[in-house]
C-alpha cells in the first residue's frame, strides 16, 4: 500500500562557483516512514538538505508539501511550513534550561511576562509524552549529548513538524543512546511523522529506516526498499559501482622482498573516537585504509601523527618506542599528514605558495634556522615544477589557487621535509580526474623509493590502483585488513559493509 | 599611467600608511610653512619636524610590539601604557636606592634599566599567559594590568614621583654627549632595526603570521601555537620597557600617573593605520613604523591647531573608528547591498512606468 | 512502554545540579561575607560593625551598582563596553557644565544623562551588532572619545551648587535601624534616594532579565548565537537593544554618580568600567557569555565596596592597593572561569 507522500522535490538543481552540487534530484518521503539519505563525500546529501530547509536557495525544481508548491528562504521559513532540522551539533542554548530550549521563541506569557510555571508544565508534559526523561529546569548542559538530541527532537515535535531532518544526530553517540534515539525515532514515525535520516553508519540504516535515497556526485542513483536492498549493494551504489560489473584492478608496482616496519601501532586508542588498534606500515608499501566516512580512518592515522593524542598505546618508530605528544615529534620522527579538510587543516591561506611549501621544513628546523630566501625559492620552484602547480608565481597568496592545485602544494609542503613515512588523508577529494591521477602515480613512486604511504579515500578503485594491502574501518573501530586475493572491489566492499550480507 | 599600474600601486601594502602620513605632512606644511626647516639651537638640532620624529620615538617602539601581538592572536594589548609606567617606576626606584629625589645614582645604571625592561617582560609573560595557556581573549586578559598597572607603578615608587636628577639618566631622553640628534630617535631606529634582524634571521615572522592565519594548520605541520602567541605578548612586554625607560629619562623622574597615558590607543591606532587588520595574520612592520609617525605628525598638528592634550583623544577616537569600519566585512556587505538594492529599484521604478 | 528511556540517568542529574556557574556565585557571596565579617572584627572600633557602614557602602557605590548591572547585561551577550567611567565623566561634567555656566534646571540634568547614555547605547550598539565591530575596539574608542570630550567642555573642577540638585542629593531618609552612641543615645541609620533608585533599577532589570522575551534573548544568544539564530530569534537586533539599554544605564549610574559628588571633573570616575567588569565577573558572570545575573552582580559590587572600605579604614594602605586586589581578584575569577570551561568542553 503506497502511503500518503508529505515531501516531494521534483529535479532539483544547485550550482556553486564550479560544482554542480545537485542535479535534477528527486526526493519522495511519505507519512509515518524513516528514510535514509545515504552517499559518500560531495554527494550532495548536505547540500540537498539545505536547500530543503531553505539555507541554501536553488536554481530549478519545485519543492512540494502536502500537495503545495513551497519555497523556503531561512530555517525559519522552513520551520513554518512544519520541516524540522536536528543537526549533529545540537543548534540549542547550553546555558538555558530544557524547559526554554523547548520554548523560547514561543514562551508562553502572562501579561506580557514569560510564565515560567505554565512553561515548565508544558515543558514537562512535552517530554513525558515523548518518554524523554529529562527535568525541565536543569540546564541544557548538564544534559548528555543523548538527551540533548531528544530536546532538539522534541522542540521540533513540539512545533507541529510533518517533516523531521536528522543530520547525523548519531555520531557522538554510544550503543545504548542510540538504541534510546531509535526508541523515539519509531514512536514519531507511528504518530505519522516523516524522517530524514542522513548517517554514515550502515548499521542504523538497517536497523531503523524503510527506503533509502542514494545519492552520487549531486545526482541521484536511485530509490530503494531497505528490505530489498542488501549491504554490499548499498556500499557498491554509494561507491558509483554496479556491483554486477566489478572488475579487479591489481596494483602495479614493485612486489616486495622483505617487509621492514617503519611504523607500529600496538593497542593505540582515543576515547570518543578510535577504540584501540594495531597497525604496521612497512618500508616502501603502500597501505590503505578504507571504510566510510566517519569510520575512523582519519582518527587512525591523526591517533598515530600526534594530532590527536592518544591515551592508550604505543607507537614505534623503527623500531625504536616513541613518545608522540604533538605533530612536531611526529615529524622528527620522520612522518608527514596531509589532512583530509584541505581548508580548514591544510593551507594557510594569507600566506604565500612559497611560504606554504617551506612551513613543515621550516618548523622541523626551528626557529633560529631560517632557511635562506634562495633555499627558499628553491624548494618552492622544485616543487612547484615537479608537481606541475599552475599558479601566477611563487609568491601568489595559496587562497587564490584551485583546490587541486593548493593540495599539490600541500603535498609538496611534506615531500620538503623527506618523510620516511607519509599520511595522506583523502588527496584527491575534489580535484579533476588528471590530477587525481598524477596523485596515484606520485604515490607509486615514492613507495617504490622506498617511502612508507598510507593512503585514505574514499574511492575504492583509486586505493586498489595504489594500495597492496588495506585496513578495513567501520564504527571506529579497526575491524580487518585484507591483502592479496581480497584486494578487489568486492571484497573491499564486503569488508566494509560488515554484517551477514543477505540481511 | 594606465589603470593596471594604478592599480598596483592602491594594492601595496604601504599604500594606506604612507598616504595617510603624506596626507598629515602636507597639512603640516600648509599649517606651518617652515614644518620641515630644521636648524641648529644650542648646538642640537630642532624644528617642527625633529619634534615629531623624536616624540614619535617612544610610539614606534609600542606600535612594533603591538603589531606582533595583533598579528598572532588577533587581539591588542592594551596594558602597554601601564606597563611603561611599571618599568619606569622599577628603574627609578632602584637608581635612587628609595629616595624621593636624587642627584647621584644608588646603583648602576645598566643594572636598574634591565631590572625595568624584565619587569617589563613579566608583565608581558603574565598577559601571554592568560591569552596563549588560558585562552582569554586578549584585550580582557590585558585589561587587568591595564588599570592594575598604574597601581602596581605607584606602590613601586611609594606614592611619589621619584626624580633621578642625574645628567647620565638624561641621556635616553635627551641627547648623547654633543650630538645633537636627539637620543630617542636613535633608539627607535635600533629598535626597529633590531626586530627587524629578528624577523629576517629567524623564522619568527613565518610563524607568527602562520599561528595568526590558521592555528590548527600550523599545529599541524609542527608549530607550538601556544609558545609563539605567548613569546609574541613577552616582546610586546619588552618593548613597552624599552618606551618605558625613555619615557621616564625624558622627565627624569618616575611619573605613574602619566607615563605612557593613552598611549595604548595611539599604539593600536599606528598598527591599524599601518594596513595591518586588527584581527591578526599577515603583517607589516614597517606600516606600523609608518603609523606611529603619522600619528604623531597628526598629535603634533592638532597641537598646533590649538587643541589640548586632553582632547587629542576624540579626534584620535574618531579616525580609529573609521578605519575599522572600513575594513569591517560587514561593512562592506553593507555597502554592496546597498548598491544592488539602488540597482533593483532602479529597475522596479522603471517597470512601474 | 512504561519507563521513562533515560531512566537510568536520573541519579547523576539530579547529583550534577550544582553546577560550575552556581559554584562560582557561592564562592562570591561566602568571599564578601568572609571579608565583610573580618572587617567587622578587626575594625570593631572604626564602626565597621554598625548597621551603617553597610548601608554606606550601597551610599558610596550606588552608581557603580546601575552601571554594572548595564555591564553584565551586555557581557552576557559575550561583549563587553569598556567606556562607562568616560560615560559617567561625561555625564557629571556635562551635567555640572549646563546647571553651573548655562542656567539648566536639576530637571534638566535627568534627561541630559539619560541622553548622554543613549545616543552611547546607540552609536556603540549599531557598530558592534550591525557592522560586526569587536565590542572591545569600539568601547576603547568610546571611552577615549569621552574623556576628550569632557575635557573639552572644561579641564576645571566643576561644583554643581543648584539648590535643588543639592536638595535631591543630600536628601537624607532614616532607618527605623541603626546603632547606640556611648552615651545610649540611638542614631538611625540612614541612605539617600539614590540607594532607593540604584536598587529600584536592578531589581527592574532583574525582572526583565528573568521575565521580559528580550531577556531570554539576551541569555540565548550569549550561550549560543548560531543555536539561536537557528531558533529564529533576532540576534542582531537582540544585541543592538541590549547595547541601548546598557548606555542608558550607563547615563542613570552617571546621574546617581552625579548627585553622589556634586561635581564634574576631566579624572572623575577614572577606571570605573573596571570596577563594573570585575563587579559583573565576580558576581558570576561568564566572559564569554550567556552566564550571569543582576543579583549576582550586587555581590560583586559589594565586595568591590567592602575592599575599598576595609583600605580605607586600614589608613596606612595607599589607595592604589583597592585597585590592585580587585584586579587580582579580577584575575582570580578570569582564571577560575577559564579553569571550569575547560573542564567543561574536555567532558
Amino acid at each position: 500500500m503506497e502511503k500518503e507522500i508529505v515531501l516531494d522535490m521534483k529535479n532539483v538543481s544547485k550550482t556553486f562557483p564550479g560544482v554542480k552540487a545537485l542535479q535534477h534530484v528527486d526526493f519522495k518521503l511519505r507519512k509515518g516512514e524513516i528514510h535514509a539519505l545515504m552517499g559518500e563525500n560531495g554527494a550532495g546529501k548536505s547540500t540537498l538538505i539545505k536547500v530543503l530547509t531553505g539555507v541554501h536557495d536553488f536554481e530549478s525544481g519545485e519543492i512540494i508539501m502536502s500537495g503545495a508548491s513551497i519555497i523556503n528562504k531561512s530555517p525559519q521559513d522552513a520551520q513554518s511550513h512544519g520541516i524540522s532540522t536536528v543537526y549533529q551539533e545540537v543548534n540549542l542554548c547550553p546555558n538555558l534550561s530544557v524547559a526554554e530550549n523547548l520554548f523560547i521563541g514561543r514562551e508562553p506569557r502572562k501579561f506580557g511576562f514569560i510564565d515560567w510555571k505554565t512553561m515548565k508544565s508544558k515543558a514537562t508534559e512535552l517530554l513525558k509524552d515523548l518518554d524523554i526523561d529529562a527535568n525541565v529546569s536543569d540546564k541544557l548542559e548538564e544534559c548528555s549529548i543523548a538527551k540533548q538530541q531528544m530536546i532538539a527532537i522534541a522542540r521540533a515535535v513540539d512545533m507541529k513538524c510533518q517533516v523531521l531532518i536528522l543530520d547525523e544526530p548519531t555520531s557522538s553517540l554510544d550503543d545504548e543512546e542510540v538504541e534510546k534515539l531509535f526508541v523515539l525515532m519509531r514512536r514519531l514515525k507511528s504518530e505519522g511523522v516523516g524522517i530524514i535520516f542522513v548517517t554514515h553508519f550502515l548499521e542504523q540504516v538497517y536497523a531503523v529506516c524503510d527506503r533509502i535515497t542514494v545519492l552520487r556526485n549531486g545526482t541521484l542513483v536511485g530509490e530503494y526498499e531497505t528490505a530489498e536492498l542488501p549491504r554490499v549493494m548499498l556500499v557498491a551504489k554509494m561507491m558509483g559501482k554496479d556491483f554486477d560489473d566489478l572488475a579487479d584492478i591489481k596494483g602495479d608496482h614493485k612486489q616486495l622482498d622483505k617487509l621492514i616496519p617503519v611504523i607500529e601501532a600496538k593497542g593505540v586508542g582515543r576515547k570518543g573516537s578510535i577504540k584501540p588498534f594495531d597497525f604496521v606500515a612497512n618500508k616502501g608499501e603502500v597501505v590503505g585504509l578504507t571504510g566510510l566516512l566517519g569510520s575512523g580512518r582519519s582518527e587512525l592515522v591523526r591517533a598515530i601523527y600526534g594530532a590527536d593524542k592518544p591515551d592508550s598505546g604505543k607507537i614505534f618508530v623503527n623500531g625504536k618506542e616513541a613518545k608522540i605528544n604533538a605533530p612536531i615529534d611526529a615529524m622528527k620522527l620522520g612522518m608527514a599528514y596531509l589532512p583530509e579538510d584541505r581548508k580548514k587543516d591544510g593551507i594557510i591561506a594569507d600566506l604565500s605558495v612559497r611560504e606554504n611549501i617551506i612551513l613543515a621544513l621550516q618548523a622541523k628546523k626551528g626557529m633560529f634556522h631560517l632557511m635562506s630566501r634562495k633555499e627558499m625559492e628553491e624548494a618552492a620552484d622544485k616543487y612547484i615544477k615537479m608537481l606541475q602547480v599552475k599558479t601566477a608565481s611563487r609568491e601568489t597568496p595559496i587562497k587564490s589557487l584551485s583546490g587541486g592545485n593548493q593540495q599539490k602544494v600541500i603535498i609538496g609542503r611534506w615531500l620538503l621535509t623527506n618523510p620516511e613515512y607519509l599520511i595522506l588523508d583523502e588527496p584527491t577529494r575534489g580535484i579533476d580526474i588528471g590530477t587525481k591521477t598524477e596523485i596515484q602515480k606520485l604515490v607509486l613512486d615514492l613507495a617504490d623509493k622506498g617511502m612508507s604511504v598510507t593512503f585514505i579515500s574514499s574511492e575504492v578503485e583509486e586505493m586498489l590502483r595504489t594500495c597492496s594491502r588495506m585496513g578495513v574501518m567501520r564504527d571506529g573501530k579497526k575491524v580487518g585488513e585484507l591483502t592479496g586475493d581480497d584486494l578487489s572491489q568486492e571484497g573491499v566492499m564486503k569488508a566494509i559493509a560488515g554484517g551477514d550480507e543477505n540481511e | 599611467m594606465n589603470k593596471d599600474t594604478l592599480k598596483n600601486i592602491t594594492s601595496k601594502r604601504l599604500f594606506l600608511p604612507v598616504v595617510c602620513l603624506l596626507a598629515v605632512l602636507l597639512a603640516n606644511v600648509i599649517k606651518t610653512p617652515d614644518f620641515f626647516k630644521i636648524t641648529l639651537e644650542n648646538g642640537v638640532l630642532s624644528g617642527y619636524i625633529i619634534i615629531v620624529i623624536n616624540r614619535a620615538s617612544e610610539l614606534v617602539i609600542l606600535a612594533i610590539g603591538m603589531t606582533l601581538v595583533t598579528a598572532a592572536s588577533g587581539g591588542q594589548d592594551i596594558s602597554v601604557g601601564a606597563v611603561m609606567a611599571v618599568a619606569a617606576a622599577v628603574c627609578c626606584q632602584i637608581l635612587s636606592g628609595g629616595e624621593v629625589s636624587v642627584t647621584e645614582l644608588a646603583s648602576p645604571m645598566i643594572f636598574a634599566i634591565i631590572s625595568a625592561i624584565l619587569a617589563a617582560a613579566l608583565c608581558g609573560a603574565f598577559n601571554g599567559f592568560l591569552v596563549a595557556k588560558l585562552g582569554i581573549q586578549p584585550m580582557v586578559a590585558t585589561l587587568i594590568l591595564f588599570t592594575a598597572g598604574r597601581g602596581v607603578a605607584q606602590l613601586i615608587t611609594k606614592g611619589q614621583i621619584t626624580y633621578i636628577r642625574v645628567d647620565s639618566y638624561k641621556t635616553f631622553g635627551g641627547y648623547i654627549g654633543k650630538c645633537p640628534v636627539p637620543t630617542p630617535i636613535f633608539l627607535a631606529i635600533i629598535v626597529i632595526v633590531i626586530v627587524n634582524l629578528v624577523l629576517k634571521k629567524t623564522a619568527l615572522g613565518l610563524y607568527i603570521e602562520s599561528v595568526g592565519i590558521n592555528g590548527t594548520a600550523s599545529r599541524l605541520v609542527g608549530l607550538n601555537s601556544v609558545l609563539i602567541k605567548f613569546l609574541t605578548y613577552v616582546i610586546c612586554g619588552v618593548m613597552a620597557g624599552i618606551a618605558g625607560v625613555i619615557a621616564s629619562s625624558r622627565i627624569y623622574s618616575a611619573d605613574a600617573n602619566n607615563i605612557g597615558l593613552n598611549l595604548e590607543m595611539d599604539a593600536i591606532l599606528a598598527v591599524a593605520l599601518g594596513g595591518n587588520v586588527l584581527g591578526g595574520g599577515k603583517f607589516s612592520l614597517m606600516g606600523s613604523v609608518i603609523g606611529a609617525y603619522t600619528i604623531q605628525a597628526l598629535t603634533t598638528t592638532l597641537y598646533a591647531m590649538n587643541v589640548k592634550a586632553d582632547q587629542l583623544p576624540v579626534y584620535k577616537a574618531i579616525v580609529v573608528i573609521i578605519i575599522v569600519i572600513l575594513q569591517s566585512p560587514a561593512f562592506k556587505k553593507m555597502l554592496a547591498k546597498q548598491k544592488t538594492k539602488k540597482l533593483s529599484g532602479g529597475t522596479a521604478v522603471e517597470g512601474g512606468k | 512502554m512504561e519507563m521513562g528511556i533515560f531512566k537510568s540517568n536520573t541519579v547523576t542529574t539530579e547529583k550534577r545540579k550544582f553546577n560550575s556557574n552556581t559554584f562560582l556565585l557561592m564562592i562570591t557571596i561566602l568571599l564578601f561575607l568572609a571579608m565583610y565579617i573580618s572587617g567587622m572584627i578587626i575594625f570593631k572600633d572604626n564602626g565597621f560593625a554598625k548597621p551603617q557602614m553597610f548601608l554606606d557602602l550601597l551610599i558610596s557605590n550606588a552608581g557603580l551598582l546601575v552601571i554594572a548591572v548595564g555591564q553584565t547585561i551586555v557581557m552576557i551577550t559575550g561583549g563587553i563596553d569598556i567606556s562607562v567611567g568616560s560615560v559617567t565623566a561625561l555625564v557629571c561634567m556635562a551635567i555640572a557644565n549646563q546647571i553651573e555656566n548655562h542656567g539648566a534646571s536639576a530637571y534638566m540634568a535627568v534627561v541630559i544623562a539619560l541622553g548622554i547614555g543613549l545616543l552611547y547605547g546607540i552609536v556603540q550598539g549599531f557598530l558592534i551588532s550591525y557592522l560586526e565591530i569587536q565590542p572591545f575596539i569600539v568601547s576603547l574608542a568610546g571611552l577615549f572619545f569621552g574623556r576628550g570630550l569632557t575635557s573639552m567642555i572644561s579641564t576645571d573642577m566643576i561644583s554643581i551648587k543648584n539648590d535643588i540638585f543639592i536638595s535631591w542629593a543630600t536628601f537624607s531618609i532614616d532607618l527605623p535601624i541603626g546603632s547606640y552612641s556611648k552615651r545610649g543615645k540611638f542614631i538611625p541609620a540612614h541612605i539617600y534616594p539614590t540607594v532607593i533608585i540604584a536598587l529600584a533599577i536592578v531589581i527592574i532589570v532583574a525582572l526583565v532579565m528573568k521575565y521580559s522575551k528580550f531577556g531570554r534573548e539576551v541569555y540565548a544568544i550569549g550561550g549560543n548565537a548560531q543555536s539561536a539564530m537557528m531558533m529564529g530569534l533576532n540576534v542582531r537586533k537582540t544585541k543592538f537593544k541590549a547595547y541601548i539599554l546598557n548606555g542608558f544605564l550607563a547615563g542613570c549610574g552617571g546621574f546617581l554618580f552625579c548627585l553622589n559628588s556634586c561635581s564634574g571633573f576631566v579624572e572623575q570616575a577614572k577606571g570605573l568600567e573596571m570596577d563594573a567588569i570585575s563587579a559583573s565577573v565576580i558576581g558570576g558572570t561568564l566572559l564569554s557569555g550567556g552566564v550571569g545575573t543582576p543579583f549576582g552582580t550586587i555581590f560583586g559590587v559589594l565586595i568591590k565596596g567592602t575592599i575599598s572600605s576595609l583600605i580605607t579604614t586600614q589608613g596606612s594602605l595607599s589607595s592604589w592597593w583597592v585597585r590592585i586586589v580587585l584586579s587580582a581578584l579580577l584575575c582570580f575569577f578570569i582564571v577560575l572561569q577559564a579553569i571550569f570551561t575547560g573542564i567543561k568542553k574536555k567532558k
